[in-house]
């Protein structure tokens, strides 16, 4: 078996569906996580906060510098992730093409390096 | 290499890797030992003779080769390998499964995941046994590149676990559409100028017509390669200048070709499941039978505009009306058309307005047409067309 990271690319935070189709998402999303569970591919998932949020921790001479905000700035962002067991790509891709459609939204899938042990 | 490894190696190096990729489960490690086995076959076939069965001696002895090379390394990966090939049958695989190899290695290479033009280099490097220096020539592309492009999709099957595996019967339909595109990709890149790429798509043709029977439109792309490459000695005269079709000698036609083309046009038809390519082919096979029906070409046209409609497949509708209705209702259906980067669309408007007169208009069309075509005999032909219509333009 071996592990795959699908990403959920999120474009333009500032402009986010309204909550009753949010809340939707959020009813096919349960389903989805649900569907993975029962299929034993289920490693982990999770949305995220807005790149906002987010702080960067730089290497620099043997310190660390803190700053705020995304690594990148890009039209898309890294939206929530989920991992997931798959014997092949195209059982990832099938899980993908499910996550796609529950969340609406394009849906990046990469191979973990390693295989998980079962 | 002698003439007889030259012809297995072209029969066999396809079935060869497929085979091998199976027990292996690594594409790289195949390659390497069907290469070695070729390289033994060379030593020593001009003195033992070609094999009863050249395919199976391929094989084998690349089997042993990788279990060589296997045993010389010590990774874990390698061992799990190793005791995959220990376990193979030791007689030469039966002509049932060593065609699902190749199926299978076909859908792998032509996977949605690869970047199409990946696809086709994977798909003449692994099922046509092309080198990377022709691939990359037939392509235009820079040896390293064509390399690069190779190691990167061979990785990703690898490191994404792309399977070996044909899709199951819901993703079929779709996954046929992938392949059969790369297939007649390689056909029409070969059509521009390299005779080779058509052979190779010719030879995947009739092999997925061979490993997928009911598909009646692997039959079609198949019988639509072969009446188009049935004209290429037709196609071009003697300076090297297009001959269009209206003005082809129908003698110098390959007669063997489009009988086949015709045959299997007239077999997938049967089936009544008409798809893009069968269609299409339809539309060669009657253009085959000089003088061309144009009412039957417009009633296919209509037909494919039904099933798969798309602004060139209108264009080419567009001939057909001009040859039943007339210059002027297909020039309409030109003009309403957005392809103007497409140099097909400026030669038919070009031919169609200086068979209505209107000769200043047709001249700046076959202008554009020449500028856009990347064909050096099609130019030639669109010049000289350009050049009978006003003397002054000419030099």
């Amino acid at each position: 078996m071996q592990y795959y990271l699908l990403n959920v690319m999120q474009p333009g935070w500032d402009e986010l569906p309204a909550p009753e189709v949010l809340a939707e998402i959020g009813a096919r999303l349960d389903a989805f996580h649900q569907e993975l569970r029962e299929a034993g591919a289920w490693v982990f998932a999770g949305g995220l906060h807005s790149p906002d949020s987010s702080t960067v921790l730089r290497p620099r001479d043997g310190d660390v510098l803190i700053t705020d905000g995304p690594y990148a700035e890009g039209k898309e962002q890294l939206g929530g992730l989920c991992i997931v067991k798959a014997p092949d790509l195209d059982a990832a891709l099938e899980w993908g093409r499910k996550a796609a459609l529950a969340t609406t939204l394009p849906i990046e899938v990469r191979p973990f390096q390693h295989e998980s042990e079962d | 290499m002698t003439v007889d490894v030259a012809a297995v190696f072209r029969e066999e190096y396809g079935r060869a890797v497929a085979v091998l990729v199976r027990f292996l489960g690594d594409i790289d490690l195949a390659e390497e030992a069907v290469q070695d086995a070729f390289t033994t076959a060379v030593r020593s076939w001009p003195e033992t003779g070609v094999p009863p069965s050249p395919a199976g001696w391929i094989i084998t002895t690349a089997r042993n080769r990788a279990i060589d090379r296997l045993r010389r390394e010590s990774t874990r990966q390698a061992r799990h390998a190793e005791a995959a090939l220990l376990h193979a049958p030791d007689a030469p695989p039966e002509e049932g499964p060593v065609r699902d190899e190749r199926l299978r290695l076909i859908f792998t290479c032509c996977h949605p995941a690869l970047a199409p033009r990946a696809q086709v280099a994977l798909t003449l490097r692994l099922l046509g046994g092309l080198t990377t220096t022709q691939i990359a020539r037939a392509f235009l592309v820079s040896e390293p590149t064509m390399a690069g492009r190779l190691v990167r999709a061979k990785a990703k099957i690898r490191d994404a676990r792309i399977p070996y595996r044909v899709p199951r019967d819901a993703d079929l339909p779709d996954r046929l559409k992938g392949v059969l595109a790369v297939v007649y990709l390689i056909f029409n890149e070969g059509y521009g100028g390299t005779p080779e790429l058509c052979a190779e798509s010719l030879r995947l043709g009739r092999l997925l017509t061979e490993l997928m029977p009911d598909e009646p439109e692997a039959t079609g792309l198949l019988a639509l390669m072969l009446l188009v490459e049935s004209r290429r000695a037709a196609r071009t005269d003697d300076s090297g200048e297009l001959v269009p079709l209206s003005e082809q000698d129908p003698a110098r036609w390959d007669r063997e070709l489009v009988t086949e083309g015709q045959l299997l046009v007239r077999r997938c038809l049967r089936r009544n499941r008409p798809g893009p390519y069968q269609i299409q082919a339809a539309v060669q096979a009657v253009h085959s039978d000089a003088p061309t029906d144009w009412g039957q070409v417009l009633r296919l046209y209509d037909h494919l505009m039904a099933v798969a409609p798309s602004p060139v497949v209108a264009l080419n509708r567009a001939v057909a009306v001009a040859e039943t209705a007339g210059p002027a209702r297909a020039l309409a259906l030109v003009d309403a058309l957005d392809l103007d980067g497409y140099h097909v669309l400026h030669a038919v408007r070009a031919d169609l307005l200086r068979r209505l007169g209107r000769d200043t208009e047709a001249v700046r069309a076959y202008e554009r047409a020449a500028e856009l075509t990347e064909s050096t005999a099609e130019r030639a032909y669109l010049e000289r067309r350009r050049r009978s219509l006003s003397p002054h333009h000419g030099k």
